[in-house]
């Protein structure tokens, strides 16, 4: 066989016959005609945005070409969150835009709930519709029964209407599913949390230690950027990962960890730190609060033990603990992102956060600096009136740690099996596919089906908007303004978003959608501008800036208000804890019934014939979102499984073989997935990338394209700390021939 | 004057924004690319090295789309970087089957299109798309002939290598291994 | 395990996952080119040597066919292009080391050229026929005149156009199976065969016939003697070249390339004519329309393996 496109696997990623077809091309010849791009003139008109694919929320520029058609999107050169350089998923985020399948118009259903029979209607319809069943849910059980469910730029409007409609449930996936536990650990480890984006001073560091984050294909920008400076600069990674991730590629050390032990490597490290005297004498001495009891803890954790059970040779474990202490305190130990793992995660993740404080690394050069964040006035409206019940009082004494709201857990209020303390009976549901980003779908579809209420607010036409009552069309962040972005980072910054252009279809900007509601809500003093550009331009004024001068510059950054970066030598650091110390015996973890200091306890490991599901993001897709996208499917269309040729052999797979996985409880992916045969996982584990399996038709390109991990995570491993869904405790099996599913088909 | 590019292999992670930067920069169509992102990896788990490359036309030195084309359509412009004009392509096919690189593409309109270098950026004074837009900086453009220009002293630095070199077309593409 | 995946994708049409940028209309505009020539160039030959009267059909009736071959395959040239209105371009340039080029020039001369000889022979298939218009006449009577010329023109023109048919393909560097430089002669002598065939299957002249089986005869062993050749070179050569030879030795082209090309094509129709000339009676048709065959699946099955091969990297 002479041919390497033939070895090599073209389709891996490659879009296949579908990215041909016909209606798709009718978008796309939009911004398809090459000869423009030759006559480039120097200056197009351009309008300031940041971006929506993923949360790290970059700054950039959007460029239209002659006939006023958005061109291309680039990054805004002063943005700290993007240097000028935006990701794949950003740069292809024109694919959001042009994607034909989008919503278009309101649409309110007109059958059973899940059957997808709809009819459009207009937004007046449709908000009068909303208002009286809220006003109904409000006045049969209390306006607290209403949550919102919410992700992204337009998260903030909908929370003023709930404050002002007077219910504080109010979630984002990005706690219990993502980064909940770990800002919990490092808030009750060090008083602060590691933000978004990360407070991660990767750019300086001497060595980076990536516990699972997988860096490179996590292509949170800033990270990356900075991963590959400090490759540059000659610094040491250091990756734990059972996958040979594509960071692993890049590190001088990876631990091929089996999953699910990762607690046990941390604890031998501590204790290599502690037992060698490697760590920062000074600083825990300054600093810290319980490190005797620390070391009695870690007393005979040896890498020796950690062997047992991680397979991570000792000599690995000790030559990795050197690595750190000589490289510290310009070390980081990377707290991870999503990090709902094994349910222990608030655990692991604190003893992250205490090998963090070990090597001094916390508010120090190459280590984690000390955030800065510019600071918009709010108009004056009404005070919000306190809720009289708080989600937090719906199961009493259940996750004790929580800092924030438990989407899960106003899941399961909303199913009255469960008996909480009072029900949950309306979602509103903006910019998150709660079907695909919980795990244990049946009970999701259970709640659902107890709903008296359920609105989406989405740009497609995704599996919730699928089971919503009232589907409203929200326009793309190219075509409308948000609220700024103030994030923290190195120095104070904000950012703009304007529109590029006019909404398509009948789509409609979240602050509009959120207004008119709370006009129809009698609560139109909470909103008291009628266009959001005005609102933007008067906090702008208030702090010497705007609205005009935004638009010219998309970006401002401000210089700190002190020199203080990082801690100075000597610094007397008062930590927002309840001791003023970074704490590495948590007192307060006790006081809740949970464990000071981190424990191994072990998991359950698969069952014969089974394996672990692990899984993780591809560069060019942000979760499902993206997976329509005409330009983004280009790259990728579809997930694959990734499985040990060892594994391949005993089962008799081919690479490129189309397969079904059945999880533990039967569950059998509704979707075949592509099998990818390959030595970068290890054979008692398969991996995948989230976001793929769409069961929802409307969304043409990736329907029924790959697997979706979700529907086989009917297992949920929640942390009792915080109630975190920990998702990698779902073992696979292959079904190799589907007669059911094929014979339905 | 001798543009040149140069990929590190060792910063590069996959992601491909230069080939959806590339698309939308140069409106090549959905459905083809002018760059290409290869992973290549061997060994045994847990024994595994990856080397990962963006990929492009090559601006060979000694170019055979140039040689086989029978309109002078695939040209060499300034700095040695090889052009296709659309308004003299017959669309004939032989450059393609020339490339020992598979980097160009028979365009929906007709003509051949390829990477072009970016000609119409770096003629003022930007980087290629692809190069600005690369996460992890890993993409080095500028002028062979100049000493200080990024890519030669990353070239004078660091090891690097071409694609089939046998293939005699001395590409001007390196990869920084 | 070693693992080589475009993680980008890519599916950039007639390239990927294998080349398909020429589909029959090459082949074919290779094939008929082939075949003018070596009709071309027996006409040629023979008439240089004084023999237009011996062999008739060479001379005289078989070039009849090349004008139509000529104009069919431009045509296929034609339609094989994607950016047609672009054509002219040919004509604009002179590329010499493009083979496309020289072959769309060496067609500029030879078309021409193979209407006037059959201007010049239409009384041969039309008795009565006449050229109406007095310049019509002045011009037969000139090139009448300077038939030699013309004839070592085309015979030059001829072998160019059954060398360029192999060149073309030779020139790729990129598909290592083309990049022989046997394909030149090879193709030559395939397009001399089905040249020879061709004025076979013509000649009502028992003599011409068997002058032609000869020729064909020796074409043919040459031919087999050429690609035995290329095979032993590709097997001497680097690794590319030996995955190129594989194609045919054990790979997907195996099959068709033995049986239908050398088997069929060739020693077929040379076991026919050797027992011709030992007198047995084999119909000149059923032969010659072997060697066509032959000649034609050559093209057909060497620009497709040609795609289907190329460097490892
Ligand atoms: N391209 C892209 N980038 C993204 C996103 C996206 O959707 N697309 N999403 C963004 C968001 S919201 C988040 S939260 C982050 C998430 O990004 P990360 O925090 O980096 O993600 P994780 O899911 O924690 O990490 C997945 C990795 O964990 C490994 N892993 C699996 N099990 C174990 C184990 O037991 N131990 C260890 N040590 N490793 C294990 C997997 O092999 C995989 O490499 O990514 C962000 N960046
Ligand atoms: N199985 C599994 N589950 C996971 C994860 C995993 O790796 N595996 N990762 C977890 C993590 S880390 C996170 S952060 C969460 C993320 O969870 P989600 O935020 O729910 O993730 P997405 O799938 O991107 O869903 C976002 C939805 O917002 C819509 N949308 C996009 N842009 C806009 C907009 O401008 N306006 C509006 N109104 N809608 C918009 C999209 O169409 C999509 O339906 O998922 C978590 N759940
Ligand atoms: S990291 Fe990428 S997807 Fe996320 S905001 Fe930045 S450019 Fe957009
Ligand atoms: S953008 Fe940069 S890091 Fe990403 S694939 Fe291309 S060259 Fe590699
Ligand atoms: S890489 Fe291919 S297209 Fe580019 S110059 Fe070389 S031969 Fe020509
Ligand atoms: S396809 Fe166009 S550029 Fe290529 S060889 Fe033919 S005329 Fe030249
Ligand atoms: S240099 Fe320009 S044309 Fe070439 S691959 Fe990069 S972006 Fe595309
Ligand atoms: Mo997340």
């Amino acid at each position: 066989m002479t041919n390497r496109r033939d070895f090599i696997r073209i389709s891996a990623y490659g879009a296949g016959a579908l990215a041909m077809s016909g209606g798709f091309f009718q978008a796309v010849k939009a911004f398809s005609s090459p000869e423009k791009a030759v006559a480039l003139s120097v200056d197009l008109t351009r309008t300031a945005t940041y971006c929506e694919v993923c949360f790290w929320k970059c700054a950039g520029w959007v460029y239209k070409n002659e006939e006023g058609k958005i061109w291309k999107i680039v990054g805004n050169d002063e943005d700290q969150h993007c240097n000028g350089r935006f990701c794949p998923r950003g740069t292809g985020g024109i694919g959001n835009y042009y994607d034909e399948d989008r919503l278009k118009t309101p649409l309110i259903r007109v059958e059973d709930r899940g059957k997808q029979v709809f009819r459009e209607a207009s937004w007046d319809e449709a908000f009068n519709y909303i208002a009286s069943r809220m006003n109904t849910i409000k006045e049969k059980y209390g306006a607290e029964s209403i949550a919102l469910f919410t992700h992204g730029s337009g998260s903030s409007y909908y929370t003023t209407l709930m404050k002002a409609f007077g219910s504080g449930n109010i979630a984002e996936p990005s706690y219990a599913q993502c980064r909940g536990p770990r800002d919990d650990a490092f808030l009750w480890t060090f008083g602060e949390e590691v933000y978004s984006p990360e407070i991660t001073d990767i750019r300086d560091t001497r060595c980076l230690v990536l516990i699972g984050s997988h860096i490179g294909e996590n292509m949170h920008n800033g990270q990356i950027q900075e991963m590959s400076d400090a490759i540059d600069k000659g610094a040491t990674i250091i990756t734990v990962d059972p996958r040979y991730s594509t960071a692993a590629g890049k590190s001088k050390y990876w631990l091929p960890i089996k999953p699910s032990t990762d607690i046990a490597l941390l604890l031998s490290w501590i204790h290599e730190l502690i037992y060698n005297e490697y760590y920062d004498i000074k600083y825990v001495e300054k600093y810290c609060l319980g490190f005797e009891k620390l070391k009695e803890h870690v007393k005979d954790y040896t890498p020796e033990w950690a062997y047992g059970i991680t397979t991570l040779a000792p000599d690995l474990i000790r030559k990795t603990a050197r690595e750190m202490a000589d490289a510290a305190p310009a070390v980081i130990v990377h707290p991870g992102r999503h990090v709902t793992w094994y349910g222990d995660d608030t655990q692991r993740t604190r003893a992250i956060a205490i090998l963090n404080a070990l090597l001094g690394s916390w508010g120090r050069r190459g280590g984690f600096y000390r955030p800065a964040k510019a600071t918009v006035p709010g108009y004056p409206a009404p005070e919000f009136t306190e809720p009289a019940r708080l989600w937090g009082d719906l199961f009493p004494g259940l996750y004790g740690v929580a800092t924030g709201v438990v989407s899960n857990a106003l899941i399961d209020a909303s199913i009255p099996e469960n008996n909480p303390a009072y029900p949950v009976k309306g979602w509103i549901v903006n910019g998150t596919n709660l079907i695909n980003s919980i795990p244990n779908q049946p009970n999701t579809l259970k709640a659902i089906q107890n709903l008296d209420l359920l609105v989406a607010i989405d740009t497609m036409p995704v599996e919730i908007t699928g089971w919503a009552d009232v589907v409203l069309p929200e326009c793309t962040y190219l075509e409308r303004y948000d609220a700024l972005r103030a994030s923290p980072h190195r120095k104070p910054a904000l950012a703009l978003r304007m529109p590029a252009t006019e909404p398509l279809y009948n789509s409609k900007p979240g602050y509009w959608i959120a207004r008119e509601l709370a006009g129809k809500l009698g609560l139109d003093s909470y909103f008291p501008f009628t266009k959001q550009e005005e609102l933007l331009d008067w906090q702008l004024k208030q702090i010497g800036s705007s609205l005009d001068e935004m638009k010219k510059t998309g970006v401002k950054t401000f210089e700190r208000e002190a020199d203080d970066l990082y801690f100075a030598p000597e610094e007397n650091v008062v930590f927002p804890t309840d001791s003023g110390k970074i704490e590495l015996y948590s007192a307060a973890f006790e006081g809740l019934g949970f464990d000071p200091l981190p424990r191994y306890v072990p998991h359950e490991e698969p069952p014969e014939g089974f394996y672990r599901l692990i899984y993780g993001r591809a560069p060019m897709h942000t979760f499902g979102r993206t997976a329509n996208n005409p330009n983004l499917t280009d790259l990728m269309d579809e997930n694959t499984v990734w499985i040990n040729p060892k594994v391949a052999k005993i089962w008799g797979l081919v690479n490129d073989q189309y397969i079904w996985l059945q999880n533990q409880d039967g569950v059998i992916s509704e979707f075949p997935i592509r099998v990818r045969i390959t030595e970068r996982i290890r054979w008692d584990a398969v991996y995948m990338v989230h976001g793929f399996g769409h069961a929802q038709k409307q969304m043409q390109r990736c329907y029924g394209r790959g697997a979706s991990d979700t529907q086989l995570m009917t297992k949920v491993l929640v942390d009792p700390l915080m109630g975190g869904t920990g998702m990698r405790g779902n073992f696979v099996t292959f079904v190799i021939e589907n007669t059911e599913k094929e014979a339905s088909s | 004057m001798r543009y040149a590019m140069a990929v590190d292999t060792r910063k590069c992670v996959g992601c491909s924004d230069c080939v959806v930067a590339c698309q939308t920069e140069n409106n090549v169509p959905i459905g083809y690319c002018r760059d290409w992102v290869v992973e290549v990896m061997d060994g045994t788990y847990p024994q595994l090295e990856i080397e990962i490359r963006s990929e492009r036309c090559n601006h060979c030195e000694n170019a055979p789309c140039v040689r086989c084309c029978p309109t002078g359509a695939s040209h060499f412009a300034a700095g040695g970087i090889v052009l296709v004009k659309p308004v003299e392509c017959i669309g004939c096919g032989a450059c393609i089957a020339s490339c020992p690189y598979d980097a160009r593409y028979p365009h929906p309109k007709g003509y051949v299109d390829k990477c072009t270098f970016c000609f119409h950026r770096i003629k003022n004074g930007l980087k290629p798309a692809c190069a600005a837009v690369c996460p992890t900086k890993c993409i080095y453009f500028g002028d062979l002939d100049d000493p200080n220009s990024e890519v030669s002293a990353v070239l004078k630095m660091r090891k690097s290598k071409t694609l089939i070199p046998e293939a005699g077309t001395m590409p001007q593409l390196y990869f920084l291994i | 395990m070693r693992e080589e995946i475009i993680v980008s994708g890519r599916m950039n049409p007639m390239v990927d996952p294998h080349l398909q940028i020429w589909h029959w209309q090459i082949p074919l505009y290779l094939f008929l080119g082939g075949l003018a020539a070596g009709i071309l160039f027996f006409a040629a030959l023979y008439y240089i040597n004084g023999k237009e009267k011996d062999y008739r059909a060479a001379v005289r009736l078989a070039p009849f066919l090349t004008p139509l071959l000529l104009v069919l395959g431009l045509l296929a040239l034609f339609i094989d292009l994607r950016h047609k209105a672009f054509f002219w371009q040919l004509y604009t340039n002179i590329k010499l080391q493009s083979p496309m080029s020289w072959g769309a020039w060496t067609l500029l001369v030879i078309t021409p050229v193979s209407f006037v000889w059959c201007a010049l022979h239409m009384k041969e298939l039309f008795p009565k026929w006449d050229w109406k218009y007095d310049w019509l006449k002045t011009l037969e009577a000139f090139f009448n005149r300077y038939k030699n010329i013309l004839a070592w023109v085309m015979l030059i023109y001829s072998v160019i156009l059954g060398i360029y048919t192999g060149i073309l393909l030779s020139a790729f560097n990129a598909r290592p199976l083309w990049n022989t430089s046997i394909l030149g002669p090879l193709f030559l002598a395939s397009g001399l065969s089905a040249g020879a065939a061709t004025i076979m299957i013509i000649s009502r002249s028992k003599e011409e016939r068997r002058l032609f089986a000869i020729i064909d005869l020796i074409i043919i062993g040459i031919e087999l003697f050429l690609i035995v050749h290329m095979f032993m070179g590709f097997l001497a050569s680097t690794q590319v070249q030996i995955e190129a030879a594989r194609l045919f030795l054990g790979g997907p082209y195996t099959m068709s390339f033995w049986i239908f090309v050398v088997t069929i094509g060739m020693i077929l129709p040379a076991l026919l004519e050797i027992l011709e000339l030992r007198k047995y009676h084999v119909p000149a048709v059923v032969t010659a329309v072997l060697v066509l065959f032959g000649s034609l699946m050559l093209r057909f099955i060497i620009v497709y393996a040609g795609q289907a091969s190329r460097w490892l990297y």
